[in-house]
């Protein structure tokens, strides 16, 4: 069991990505701070276990600076009783504004709407390694919620000072605290006035269990929710500063090319027009988009192009170009790998033997929102507004493009329009700001669709190898997966096989390639759960007990078991071309079950999800509702990936870079989606914005072998529908 | 020569060349930024408008093409600090995460309850083809369009 943990922590982290080590120093002594900032009451987070970091990020880089002043979120009570969030986590769509407010004000004993949240803002909040990995619900809500306990007792011992009483008979609650004995109260702000108090904490405060939540764990509606119906609220794209020019840039040709020649002139004729070029980077900044958009096309450049892997010899060049697992050569992570019992003994004990080979293709994320950023510079310090997943990592970024300090760079993250994963980068910030130092002026960038596909990242492509064995009892003796190049998250498997290897092999690889929402959870589930459909058909068990078979897991059976309930498993096929299916598995501390229900069109092999049951369990739940549109919406999502979506590229160019070209789930495609939530209040909250989608795409493989008894084993699934083998 | 636009209401004149995009101009040129950009080629509706009562992508409109007709954006859909009851139904039903998609949703829904008051849930789904949610929150909004029809059969409709 050690082993085991040990093991998958090595191979959970992020990775493809480069870091800058974080630091950060908080200025001011925390007093003289809350006195700055007109008084009243702070409660300062201090992260003490950079273990925490190191394990939700990976190895390389990560390394927290073992600051004795190192806050990682702090709570203010302001003297008007105004309440006051700081914390480095950002609003991308998952609601965190609403559930980490929803946290704080149970524990604070105030209405939601008195709290106010600064987040993503390098100037004002704390250093936070950024909003990924489903890490906000575990690790910041907790943290917060134990600033606002704390924050509750220095209230209440406030006013017992003021009224010379036992704090232990005085209540906290509605913003005030009340003396029941006398009746008396004082409300938050009146405690807080006049106070510079600074109280520092680190963990293990006590916290209201979640079986006494009152405000937590209910369905609260999104904070500021009528700013989106109306069209007010500012993402990045639409943010402005006053006097702003409007940026364009010149891109390569291709992927690797480098700048030979550039005639610039006509564009520099231009009124109101500056042009940048520095390097291989060059742009333009004019007064309006359609000037910048004119000059940048009178821009004449010659590139020297490169030779580049196509996707259809793809899955051939990662198989062929592993990197070697000799440890000196071992990449950022290093091969990840676990083993169990012997697989060779445990081969030769199997009676049927199993090997086969799953694909996946690069996609991308398509947050609807693009690329955005306005940068401006003042007095050698540089203010950018841009969307990202993880401020403080682009301002690192650009400190380091632009040869300047951290504290003289300040992002700022308005809410912005999702990212899935996709937006951990800062490329679109750095090219504002150099055009806004060539400019003199602030400048807006804002990437066309075609620039995101084409100059952003994309989900890891891979080929996933299985293997395996079947007893004598049609029961798994042994089990090997190798997964090369899509990554290791959710490598190891949840069921019970006395003799396994499992391992992730770094490749050298042709796109840029990141984050996604549930990394390659999704890749290795899909590999591993249509093998074990494909096993439990081989041992004529069904798909359901063969699975609760291999298991001793009770909160993964318990979600099979939930889903299996809900949909009316097994279910006899009513008509042609239905079929049934089923999947599930463990990640990021979640349990998630998937049954899916298809119909494959017999005239053109066009596949419809007719219906998906998904059963999951993140332990207590924080907010039923933003929960359920959290997994509703991964299946979504998740569809696209698991029938359709996929990458195509050639000659270092993207092929379908347009939504008219790379096919989005659509309201046509929509399933009838049951959500079946299994609340733990005995376990912490774990997050819920990834697995849910990882049973998705093996589920609907499943359910159309079932229909058609044709198995496919490359993601995506059916682009063009089944077709005849 | 600048041209003439008429925007919730207002008159505007802008100096652009005719052929930029309606899109362009509400955004940068009025400040108008409810409307959203996606994609560029009519694909996913984030851009959609209301143009002499039915729906447009303006990013593949022509400025020129709505010179003199009325244009409805996002931002012209409440009346005097009241939400429209589309703009009521989809705040009510949460439908959204992100809500980038959610003004081009709500000014489809808007053109859809006009020509159609009581669209069956196939209706709305084809009319709604054209709009992309990547968050997927699809089955909230076809309930926040159930929600918003209800409410203007019982006297909310404008």
């Amino acid at each position: 069991m050690n082993d085991k943990n040990r093991v998958s922590e090595a191979i959970e982290p992020e990775r493809y990505e480069a870091f800058a080590p974080p630091s950060y120093h908080f200025e001011f002594a925390r007093r003289d701070f809350l006195k700055a900032i007109g008084g009243g009451i702070g409660v300062f987070l201090l992260v003490r276990t950079p273990a925490a970091f190191s394990q939700e990020s990976g190895r390389q880089g990560f390394e927290m600076e073992p600051l004795p002043q190192n806050v990682g979120a702090w709570l203010h009570v302001a003297p008007s009783g105004a309440v006051t969030v700081f914390t480095g986590k950002v609003e991308i769509g998952q609601n965190i504004r609403t559930s980490l407010a929803q946290q704080v004000a149970e524990e604070l004993r105030i209405h939601l709407d008195s709290i106010s949240m600064v987040m993503g803002d390098t100037l004002r909040t704390p250093f936070d390694m950024g909003t990924f990995g489903s890490r906000t619900t575990p690790t910041m809500g907790p943290q917060l919620r134990r600033a606002a306990a704390v924050a509750r007792d220095m209230l209440i011992e406030l006013a017992a000072k003021r009224w010379q009483a036992d704090k232990k008979r005085l209540v906290a609650e509605n913003g005030k605290v009340r003396d029941p004995a006398t009746g008396r109260a004082l409300s938050y702000g009146e405690l807080a006035t006049g106070q510079a108090l600074a109280e520092t904490i680190i963990a293990e405060d006590p916290l209201t269990p979640p079986s006494k939540w009152t405000i937590a764990g209910k369905p609260v509606p999104k904070v500021g929710a009528a700013e989106f119906v109306t069209g007010r609220h500012r993402y990045p794209y639409d943010f402005r500063r006053p006097g702003m020019m409007y940026g364009k840039v010149l891109r390569p040709a291709s992927f690797g090319a480098t700048l030979d020649s550039l005639d610039a002139s006509r564009a520099k004729a231009m009124a109101g027009v500056v042009v940048v070029h520095d390097g291989n980077f060059v742009g333009v900044a004019a007064p309006t988009p359609e000037a910048a958009e004119k000059a940048l096309a009178a821009i004449e450049a010659r590139w020297n192009t490169t030779p580049q892997i196509s996707s259809n010899e793809l899955f051939a060049y990662l198989k062929d170009h592993a990197l070697p697992g000799d440890p000196d050569h071992e990449g950022p992570l290093g091969p990840a790998r676990h083993s169990a019992g012997s697989l060779e003994s445990g081969m030769a004990a199997a009676r049927k033997k199993f090997a086969q080979t799953y694909t996946v293709a690069y996609i991308a994320h398509c947050p609807l929102e693009p690329r955005a950023a306005v940068a401006e510079w003042r007095n050698g310090k540089l203010a950018v507004w841009t969307g990202t997943q993880r401020p403080f990592s682009v301002r690192d970024e650009l400190a380091g493009a632009f040869h300047l300090s951290k504290e003289s760079v300040d992002v700022k993250m308005p809410d912005m329009g999702s990212a899935y994963g996709g937006k951990h980068t800062g490329e679109c910030a750095v090219e504002a700001a150099r055009l806004a130092r060539g400019a003199g002026k602030p400048v807006k960038l804002n990437w066309t669709r075609e620039e995101e596909f084409t100059w952003a990242y994309f989900r890891p492509a891979g080929v996933i190898d299985v293997s395996a064995g079947l007893g004598p009892d049609g029961r798994l003796v042994a089990w090997e997966m190798h997964n090369y190049n899509s990554g290791p998250s959710a490598l190891m498997t949840p069921y019970d096989i006395p003799n396994q290897l499992v391992q992730f092999q770094e490749t050298k690889y042709p796109l840029r390639q990141g984050s996604y929402r549930a990394l390659a959870a999704t890749a290795n589930h899909f590999a591993r759960e249509t093998a074990m459909g494909e096993l439990a058909h081989m041992a004529g068990t069904d798909q359901l007990e063969f699975r609760l078979q291999h298991l001793s897991d009770n909160r993964l059976k318990a979600v099979f078991q939930a889903a299996a309930m809900k949909f009316g498993w097994p279910r006899r096929k009513a008509g042609l071309g239905q079929g049934f299916g089923i999947a599930g598995g463990i990640e990021k501390g979640g349990r998630v079950a998937t049954c899916a229900e298809v119909l494959v069109d017999p005239h053109n092999g066009n596949v419809h999800i007719r219906h998906l049951v998904v059963a999951f369990e993140c332990g207590a739940i924080v907010n039923p509702d933003g929960l359920n549109n959290q997994v509703s919406g991964a299946q979504v999502m998740g569809l696209g990936g698991a029938l359709f979506e996929a990458i195509h590229f050639a000659d270092g160019k993207i092929l379908n870079p347009r939504f008219s070209q790379y096919r989005l789930p659509r309201f046509s495609d929509l399933p009838q989606i049951d959500v079946v939530l299994v609340n733990r209040t005995d376990r912490p909250s774990a997050g819920a914005g990834e697995t849910p989608m990882v049973g998705l795409a093996p589920a609907v493989g499943n359910a159309i072998f079932d229909a058609t008894g044709i198995r496919l084993r490359a993601m995506p699934l059916a682009p063009t529908g089944v077709k005849k083998l | 020569m600048p041209i003439e636009l008429n925007v919730n209401g207002k008159n505007y004149s802008v100096d652009t060349s005719p052929d930029t995009s309606l899109l362009t101009v509400l955004r940068d040129h009025l400040e108008l930024t409810g409307s959203k950009y996606g994609c560029g080629e009519a694909e996913c509706g984030a851009c959609t408008v209301i143009v002499d009562g039915d729906f447009r992508r303006s990013c593949v409109t022509a400025v020129a093409e709505v010179r003199g007709k009325p244009v409805t954006t996002i931002e012209g859909l409440e009346r005097d600090g009241k939400l429209h009851p589309v703009q009521q139904a989809f705040l009510d039903a949460e439908a959204f995460q992100c809500a980038y998609c959610t003004p081009g949703f709500i000014m489809t829904t808007v053109a859809l309850l006009r020509s159609n008051p009581h669209p069956t849930d196939e209706q709305i789904a084809q009319f709604l083809e054209g709009n992309i949610c990547r968050c997927g929150t699809y089955p909230r909004i076809l309930e926040a369009v159930r929600r918003a029809a209800r409410a203007m059969a019982s006297g909310g409709a404008r």
